[in-house]
């Protein structure tokens, strides 16, 4: 599945990052402990988060991930999502929970 | 091949740029061919790294140092220091203020997170001064 297919799939907002909407997505990972994601994250993979501060795009790059969607209807600032433009990291906003979205992901996801 | 020498400072509650070293430090390895693996590593002992300066000293530095057999990794600091290493190497401990710890840091995992991911890993630390981790990753012969 391709980035840009999250956003139809799971009604999600664009706010930064679409550059990045050509990038193949392997699996995902939820979580809001940066220091879990760091150790647990996969390359390629969703991050769907509650943070939504500066920080979070680094730990993308650095995890090599396809996308973070923010969830529970967080918002970030406008640094965040300029970094995230400079990095080429899809930023998606949902008001769902992460369970929400990665149990509709699971279910839609038939690649 | 001789030795490069990299430094990157790192300041106090300095979030905006936290992370940039460690992925500068990761985009350097990748041009050199670095195993994935590898990479992968050293990029979340960096980050880790980091994020304790930015949370908990005044200022510091993260040195990366590439010789024909390893990669070095030292995170210096400029800061309170640890009292108690063995306690701040506990899975969980963490002396994270709450503001640190809402944005998801001061799990307590970045110390044993690091010592886990680098083959070689010493600390120390003078109170009231500072701390300093080196960290070293084996690459073989390059």
């Amino acid at each position: 599945m391709k980035v840009k297919d999250l956003k139809e799939q799971l009604d999600l907002v664009l706010v930064a990052g679409e550059a990045g909407l050509g990038q193949t997505i392997q699996g995902g990972y939820c979580g809001d402990l940066l220091s879990d994601v760091m150790a647990n994250a996969t390359e390629h993979c969703v991050w769907l988060t509650v943070q939504a501060h500066q920080n979070i795009v680094a730990v993308a790059v650095l995890k090599e991930m396809a996308a973070i969607i923010i969830t529970c209807g967080n918002t970030p600032d406008k640094a965040t999502c300029d970094t995230a433009d400079q990095e080429k990291i899809p930023l998606f906003l949902s008001e769902r929970s992460a369970f929400d979205l990665a149990w509709a992901l699971a279910r839609s996801d038939t690649d | 091949m001789g030795s490069l020498v990299k430094i990157f400072p790192i300041k106090h509650r300095d979030f905006i740029h936290a992370g940039k070293p460690s992925i500068e430090i990761k985009n350097i390895l990748k041009t050199l061919n670095t195993p994935r693996e590898i990479i992968r590593r050293v990029a979340v002992c960096g980050y880790e790294g980091e994020m304790n300066v930015v949370m908990h000293a005044r200022n510091g530095q993260i040195r990366l140092e590439l010789s024909n057999t390893m990669i070095i990794i030292k995170i210096t600091d400029k800061g309170p220091g640890i009292p108690d290493i063995d306690q701040a190497m506990e899975k969980g401990f963490s002396t994270a203020l709450d503001e640190f710890r809402e944005m998801g840091f001061g799990a307590g995992m970045g110390l044993p997170n690091m010592k886990k991911n680098a083959d070689r890993f010493e600390i120390r630390s003078t109170p009231e001064k500072g701390t300093t981790v080196r960290m070293e990753f084996a690459t073989g012969e390059r």
